[in-house]
C-alpha cells in the first residue's frame, strides 16, 4: 500500500479500540439451587489500546484469560466491569439492537477450522451468511461477492459449492478468514488462528493475514501462545498471566528488553529451532503450575512461581506503570 | 564399520489402513537404526506417518483396519513384528516404555497414581507389594513430583497436566526400559510446563542412559533435545541426519522449506517463506516422490520414481533425486561438490 511511512511528527495514530479496567468474572455455582460459591477471575482489570491498522499480540499460557479478552472485546461475553471503547463508542452500555449495528465491524477468526464451519453448509453459504444477515444484496450480488472473497483468500472460486470436509485444514482456515472479512470489518480478533495447523501451512495463513491487513486496512488482536509467530506479526505485544497483563510494549522492545520476570521466563521457555543456540542459551525453568484463577494468590499473581519474588510481591499487588514511552509493566522489582 | 549393534533396527516397515475410502498408505518402507542411549527425534506434520511408525513397532495399531504389510524390527534378537504376543507383552511397557500426548486419556481415572505404577511393576517385575510401593515412591521422586508420598494416593484428576505427564514418565520408566518412545508428550502442555518436562527428560536420560525416540512436530523442541533427527513426509523418511547437520545443511527440499518457513527475529515486515500446496493424499500408492507436487526443484524423474533414502555422507541420508543425480540438475545450491557426497 502507499501509506507505509509511520506517522512520525504528525498526529498520533488513531486508536480504534480502547480497553480500560476490563474485568470478566465467571460465577462458580454449587448445588441444585446454583448458589454462587465463588468466581473465576478470567480477566481481572486489564487496560490497553489498539491503533487502527495495527496488530496487538496477546500471549500467555492456557488459563491466562487471553481468549476471554477476545470474546469480551466483541461483546460475546458481557464484561463484569470496565469499558471497551470501539471507534469512539462504549460497547458495554449498548442495547442488543445497537450492538447489532456495530457487530459487522468486528469479526473473529477461530482456532479450530474444523469446529467453526457448519459441515452441512456449502462454502458459499458459509461465507454468504453474514452478507444475508447484515446487508440486503440480491443473490447475484452475493454470489459475486463470495467469489471475490474466495479469490482474496487464495481459494478457487469454482469451489464455492463444496462442503468444508472437502478442504484441508489450511484451506478451511482460509474459509474462516473469508467469512470474517465479508462485511469489511475494522477489527478482527484472531484467537489462535494457526495453532491447529501444520508448520508448513502456518506460514501460508500468516502471510495471507498480513496481505489482507495491508489491502483492507484491518486491525488485528492476535491471540497466540507462539511467541515466534507473534514477534513476526504483531506491532505491540501484551503478556498475560492469570487474568492480568504483566507487560505491554512494542514488539522489538518486548523481545529485546523484557522487564517482567514472567516475560523473560516465557521467552526462555520457548524452544529455539537452532541446535547451536539451544546448546548454549541460559534457560529459566519456572517451577510449579499456574494457580487456579478461582483462587489467585494475594499480591502479585505471579509471585508463587517468580524466581525473583520478595516478601512485598506476596502481599501487595503491583501497580501498572509506564517505565518508558509505550512500555508498561506490573512488577515491584522493575525500577 | 565397527559400530555396535543398535538397540533397535527397523527395516522396510510398511503399514496400511484399509478404509472405506480406499487403502491409506500410512508408512511406506521406513528403515532406521536406534543406538543405545541415543535420543532420536522424529519430525513430521500430521499424517506424515510418524506416530503410526512407532505404534506399528509395538503392534499397537488396530488390525483391521490397520495392517503391517512388510518389514522387520529387530530388538534384542527378536523381531517385534513377528514375535508371539506373550513375548511382545514383555517388551511393551517393560523394555520399551511409552508416553503419549494426552496423559489424561492414558491414565486410568479411577485408579490411584501409586497403583498404576505398581500395576506396571506387577506385570513385568513382580516382587513383594511393599517393595513395589517403595519403587513407585522412588519413581515419583525421580520425575520430580512434590510430596510424592501424598501423590501416591492421588487420582489423575487431582493433578495438573504437567504432573500427569510426569506420572506417565514414571510409569514408562518403572521397569528400566532400554528404549523410551515419546509421542508428542509436550504438545498439550503450556510452554513453561513443556520446558520443565524437557529438562526432566534430559536429566533422566543422563542418569539412566536409555535411548529415546521423541516424536514431535516442533522443530524448536528437536533442536534442544535430540542427537539425531528423522524427517518424515508422506509416510516415508525423507532425511536422516545428526541434529546440528540437519539445521546447518538441510538437504531435502521439504526440510529446507520447513526450516525456512519459521518466523525469526528479523522476519518482521517480510513474507514468510512458505511451502506451497497442501499435504499429500495418503490414499495414493507411493510410486512417485510424495513431495513432488509441492517441491520447488521438481523435475521429471520425481513424478516417475519414488526416491530411496540414500547416504550422502557417513552420517546423513536423504531421499531425493536431486542428491542422487546432481549432474542432471546442475548445482543450484543442492550440492556443494564435495567428493564424498555421492558414494554409489
Amino acid at each position: 500500500m502507499t501509506t507505509e511511512a509511520p506517522a512520525v511528527g504528525s498526529e498520533a495514530p488513531e486508536v480504534l479500540v480502547s480497553v480500560r479496567g476490563l474485568k470478566k468474572h465467571f460465577p462458580v455455582t454449587k448445588g441444585a439451587l446454583r448458589r454462587k460459591v465463588g468466581s473465576v477471575r478470567a480477566v481481572d482489570g486489564v487496560s490497553f489500546d489498539i491503533e487502527r491498522g495495527h496488530t496487538l499480540g496477546l500471549v500467555g499460557e492456557s488459563g491466562s484469560g487471553k481468549s476471554t479478552i477476545g470474546r469480551t472485546l466483541l461483546r460475546l461475553e458481557k464484561p463484569t466491569d470496565g469499558t471497551v471503547v470501539f471507534d469512539g463508542g462504549d460497547l458495554a452500555g449498548l442495547s442488543s439492537a445497537a450492538l447489532r449495528k456495530v457487530r459487522p465491524r468486528m469479526q473473529m477468526v477461530f482456532q479450530d477450522p474444523h469446529a467453526c464451519l457448519n459441515p452441512r453448509m456449502t462454502v458459499s453459504s458459509i461465507i454468504g451468511e453474514p452478507l444475508v444477515e447484515h446487508l440486503s444484496m440480491s443473490s447475484r450480488e452475493r454470489n459475486e461477492r463470495v467469489e471475490e472473497l474466495l479469490g482474496l483468500v487464495g481459494l478457487n472460486p469454482e469451489h464455492a459449492n463444496r462442503y468444508p470436509h472437502e478442504f484441508s485444514g489450511g484451506q478451511r482456515q482460509r474459509i474462516g478468514i473469508a467469512r470474517a472479512i465479508a462485511l469489511n470489518p475494522d477489527l478482527i480478533v484472531c484467537d489462535e488462528p494457526i495453532a491447529a495447523l501444520d508448520v508448513s501451512i502456518q506460514a501460508q495463513v500468516v502471510n495471507l493475514m498480513e496481505e489482507l491487513q495491508d489491502l483492507l486496512g484491518l486491525t488485528y488482536l492476535f491471540i497466540s501462545h507462539d511467541l515466534g509467530m507473534v514477534r513476526h506479526i504483531a506491532d505491540r505485544v501484551a503478556v498475560m498471566y492469570l487474568g492480568r497483563i504483566m507487560e505491554l510494549a512494542d514488539v522489538d522492545d518486548l523481545y529485546e528488553h523484557p522487564l517482567h520476570p514472567y516475560t523473560r521466563a516465557l521467552q526462555s521457555s520457548a524452544p529455539v529451532p537452532d541446535p547451536a543456540t539451544e546448546a548454549t542459551r541460559e534457560k529459566i525453568v519456572l517451577e510449579g503450575d499456574i494457580p487456579s484463577p478461582s483462587s489467585p494468590p494475594p499480591g502479585c499473581v505471579f509471585s508463587t512461581r517468580c524466581p525473583e519474588a520478595v516478601d512485598r510481591c506476596r502481599s501487595e499487588v503491583p501497580v501498572w506503570r509506564e517505565v518508558a514511552p509505550g512500555h508498561g509493566v506490573a512488577c515491584h522489582l522493575v525500577d | 564399520m565397527n559400530r555396535p549393534t543398535p538397540a533397535l533396527r527397523v527395516t522396510d516397515l510398511t503399514t496400511r489402513f484399509n478404509t472405506q475410502d480406499g487403502t491409506v498408505h500410512a508408512v511406506n518402507g521406513v528403515s532406521f537404526d536406534l543406538a543405545d542411549g541415543e535420543v532420536l527425534g522424529v519430525v513430521g506434520e500430521s499424517g506424515s506417518g510418524k506416530s503410526v511408525t512407532m505404534m506399528s513397532l509395538l503392534r499397537l495399531i488396530p488390525t483391521p483396519p490397520g495392517e503391517i504389510a512388510a518389514g522387520e524390527a529387530i530388538f534384542e534378537d527378536g523381531d517385534l513384528l513377528s514375535m508371539g504376543l506373550n513375548d511382545l507383552r514383555e517388551v511393551r511397557g517393560g523394555k520399551i516404555g511409552f508416553i503419549f500426548q494426552d496423559p489424561m486419556t492414558s491414565l486410568n481415572p479411577v485408579v490411584t497414581v501409586g497403583d498404576q505404577i505398581v500395576e506396571s511393576l506387577t506385570v513385568h517385575q513382580p516382587t513383594r507389594r511393599s517393595e513395589m510401593r517403595a519403587r513407585a515412591l522412588e519413581l515419583l521422586q525421580l520425575v520430580g513430583i512434590p510430596s510424592p508420598e501424598d501423590r501416591l494416593r492421588s487420582y489423575p484428576h487431582e493433578l495438573s497436566g504437567g504432573m500427569r505427564q510426569r506420572v506417565m514418565i514414571a510409569i514408562a520408566l518403572a521397569c528400566n526400559p532400554r528404549i523410551l518412545v515419546a509421542d508428542e508428550p509436550t504438545t498439550a502442555l503450556d510452554v513453561t510446563i513443556q520446558a520443565q518436562i524437557l529438562e526432566l527428560v534430559k536429566d533422566l536420560r543422563a542418569k539412566l542412559g536409555m535411548a529415546v525416540i521423541w516424536i514431535t512436530h516442533d522443530l524448536g523442541v528437536v533442536a534442544g533435545l535430540v542427537d539425531r533427527v528423522l524427517v518424515m513426509y508422506g509416510g516415508q523418511i525423507v532425511e536422516d541426519a545428526p541434529v546440528d547437520e540437519l539445521y546447518a545443511d538441510p538437504r531435502h527440499p521439504y526440510t529446507q522449506g520447513l526450516l525456512a518457513s519459521l518466523p525469526s527475529a528479523t522476519s518482521r515486515g517480510q513474507k514468510l517463506v512458505n511451502i506451497v500446496g497442501q499435504p499429500p493424499d495418503m490414499r495414493q500408492s507411493p510410486t512417485s516422490c510424495s513431495f513432488a507436487p509441492r517441491c520447488p526443484h521438481v523435475f521429471d524423474r520425481c513424478h516417475g520414481e519414488n526416491p530411496q533414502l540414500l547416504a550422502v555422507s557417513a552420517t546423513h541420508k536423504v531421499a531425493c533425486w536431486l542428491d542422487e543425480v546432481p549432474v542432471l540438475v546442475g548445482t543450484a545450491g543442492a550440492t556443494t561438490g564435495e567428493g564424498g557426497d555421492h558414494d554409489d
